[in-house]
């Protein structure tokens, strides 16, 4: 057992400083890890649990899945703190350092050369999400409905999400 | 958050992010935080909100978890940032924790994916609608527009790992900074 939480703690901590552009980019070494390496799960099981986290709200923690699969709730809570503990303390520190940064000539060239990038990252994943989620023209209807009336109102977005699981209900639902 | 005890406001954070970590479904929970913390609750500006973004996309970790502990940060120091996090990590936890447990009753069940394929595309106009709306408040020029385009063909035309495109790109485009310096005024 409390090998199991060690090997854990160790595989997550190790994935968590990985995940440079968001946590699809560990995919292969995750799955090269937990099955191929420990045998924590099968493949089948790790593509399930990445969809569901995916649906899941928050961050995507299908992680807690592996540790509570494979030691109960010790390996779900040393999974949690190994994966997303190294990388908050680094973002809390990189803050900090920032906000002193600020001002000074070469910092503002940093930071304005990170911006667009940034931003680029962000309709990068958003289009490669795009590509499973887009399947038709119900589909593609419903993804330029929400763009519209977010980029035109600041409607609470949740309830855009709820009006999209209600039109997949009566899209592809009720047959 | 000026005139109230550390408690009152820790404890607002942490619902503020737990509600995030709750109703954030399918994805683009950087529009959510966006909508709370800039829209609805004005705990801070766009500008800020980038700049934090910015940091949570150049490091490694779950952007989501690091945005919030870097929002938490700097509305209320180390406590606030523990709170942020804590409250928008734990309801997609306990749900997962929940699947692990459960993972052999869990299975298809046609109306939850109905929904789910409807959820899907409205994330995507989501992220795409709230990615315009960042863009339009931190690009100051056409060369901030075709740096944008860089990492996306970089990202989804030429395949480049991510690190390796962020860290392609954003050298070009710190360097253009740096030596046209170019005007804030300028806005497209």
């Amino acid at each position: 057992m409390i090998e199991d939480l060690v090997a854990l703690a160790r595989v997550f901590a190790y994935l968590s400083l990985m995940t440079l552009g968001g946590g699809i980019a560990i995919y292969p070494e995750l799955s090269k890890l937990v099955v191929d390496g420990h045998g924590w799960l099968t493949l089948p099981q790790l593509d399930y649990l990445y969809g569901v986290g995916q649906a899941a709200p928050g961050p995507n923690l299908m992680i807690v899945s592996i540790g509570a699969l494979t030691a109960g709730l010790p390996g779900a809570l040393s999974v949690l703190i190994a994966f997303v503990g190294p990388p908050a303390l680094l973002a809390l520190v990189v803050g900090r350092v920032w906000s002193k940064l600020q001002g000074r000539a070469w910092f503002v060239a940093l930071q304005r050369g990170l911006t667009p990038v940034s931003i680029g990252l962000l309709l990068a994943g958003c289009l490669t999400f795009a590509k499973g989620a887009l399947t038709g023209w119900t589909t593609v209807l419903i993804g330029a409905a929400v763009f519209v009336v977010v980029l035109r109102s600041n409607i609470n977005p949740a309830v855009m999400v709820l009006a999209g699981a209600v039109a997949g209900i009566l899209a592809f639902g009720l047959n | 958050m000026n005139d109230e005890s550390t408690a009152t406001r820790l404890a607002k954070i942490f619902v503020a992010f737990l509600v995030i970590g709750a109703t954030s479904f399918g994805g683009g929970v950087v529009a959510h935080l966006r909508t709370s913390i800039v829209v609805k609750r004005r705990w801070m500006d766009d500008k800020t909100f980038i700049e934090l973004l910015t940091i949570s996309q150049t490091l490694p970790g779950l952007k989501a978890a690091n945005l919030a502990m870097l929002i938490g940060d700097r509305l209320s120091g180390a406590a606030g940032a523990i709170a942020a996090i804590a409250g928008i990590c734990l309801p997609g936890a306990l749900l997962m924790y929940l699947v692990g447990v459960m993972y052999q009753v869990e299975r298809q069940r046609p109306l939850v994916e109905a929904a789910l394929t409807g959820v899907a595309p409205a994330a995507v106009g989501l992220i795409l609608a709230t990615t315009a709306k960042l863009g339009r408040a931190s690009l100051s020029c056409v060369a901030d527009l075709m740096f944008v385009a860089l990492t996306v063909v970089c990202v989804n035309r030429l395949h480049v790992p991510v690190p390796l495109a962020l860290i392609g790109v954003a050298v070009l485009a710190i360097l253009w900074h740096a030596f046209t310096g170019s005007p804030k005024e300028q806005s497209v």
